[in-house]
C-alpha cells in the first residue's frame, strides 16, 4: 500500500516524532508506514485522515510500494 | 502543535509506566527464583517448609510478572504488538522444536548429561531478543 504521509507531514512541518505523538504510535511506527513496510489498521488511518483533514483515499492507495 | 522534544502525551506517559511495572516485576521475579534456588542451602538449611514458602511467593510474583507483561503488550502500539507477536511466535517455535530434540537426544543416551530446562529457557530468551531486534531492524 502507498500512501502521501511524508508528503503531508512535510507540508505541515512536522517530524515524524510529531507525528507519532498526534497519532499516539511510536516514531518508528510512522517510519515504517511512510517507507511502506508496515500497513496501518483502519482506525489508525481514519485518525491520520482526521488529522490531515482528508479522506482515507486521499492519503493511502491500494498499490503495491 | 505539539513540540515532541518538551510534551510526553497520555499514550507515551502510559508505555513508560507499563515498561517500568515490568521490570520491577521482572526483578521481583529473577530475586524470589534465586531465592527459591538457594534458600534451602543458604538460608534454612534444606526445611520443607521454607522451599515450600520460597516457590509458592515464586509462583505468586512470576503471576504478577505475565500480568505486567500483558499490560505492556496491549500498551503498545499495532506495529510495535505485531513485532512482539513474531518474536514470541518464533520464540515458541524453536523452544518447542529445540526442546523436544534435546529431550530426544537424553531420551536415546545421545547426550551424557540430563536434559535442563534451564539450557531451553535460555534458548528461547536469546532467541526472542534476536528475532526482536532483527524484526525491528527489519521495520525501519
Amino acid at each position: 500500500m502507498k500512501n502521501r504521509l511524508r508528503e503531508l507531514r512535510a507540508e505541515k512541518g512536522w517530524t515524524q516524532a510529531d507525528l507519532a505523538l498526534e497519532l499516539d504510535v511510536s516514531r518508528q511506527t510512522i517510519n515504517a508506514i511512510e517507507t511502506g513496510k508496515f500497513d496501518p489498521s483502519l482506525p489508525l488511518a481514519f485518525k491520520a485522515a482526521r488529522i490531515f483533514g482528508l479522506t482515507i483515499e486521499e492519503i493511502f492507495r491500494d498499490e503495491p510500494t | 502543535m505539539r513540540n515532541s522534544s518538551a510534551e510526553k502525551t497520555p499514550w507515551v506517559r502510559q508505555q513508560l509506566v507499563n515498561r517500568n511495572r515490568l521490570a520491577v516485576w521482572t526483578a521481583a521475579y529473577v530475586l524470589t527464583m534465586a531465592l527459591a534456588s538457594f534458600g534451602p542451602v543458604f538460608l534454612w538449611d534444606g526445611a520443607v517448609a521454607g522451599s515450600v514458602l520460597a516457590i509458592g511467593l515464586n509462583t505468586c510474583v512470576g503471576a504478577g510478572m505475565i500480568w505486567a507483561n500483558i499490560r505492556n503488550l496491549l500498551g503498545l502500539d499495532e506495529m510495535q504488538q505485531r513485532l512482539q507477536l513474531e518474536a514470541m511466535g518464533i520464540s515458541l517455535g524453536v523452544g518447542l522444536v529445540a526442546g523436544l530434540s534435546y529431550e530426544n537426544l537424553d531420551i536415546s543416551n545421545v547426550i551424557v548429561s540430563h536434559a535442563q530446562i534451564s539450557w531451553l529457557v535460555m534458548l528461547m530468551g536469546v532467541t526472542y531478543l534476536a528475532t526482536t531486534l532483527l524484526r525491528a531492524r527489519a521495520y525501519q
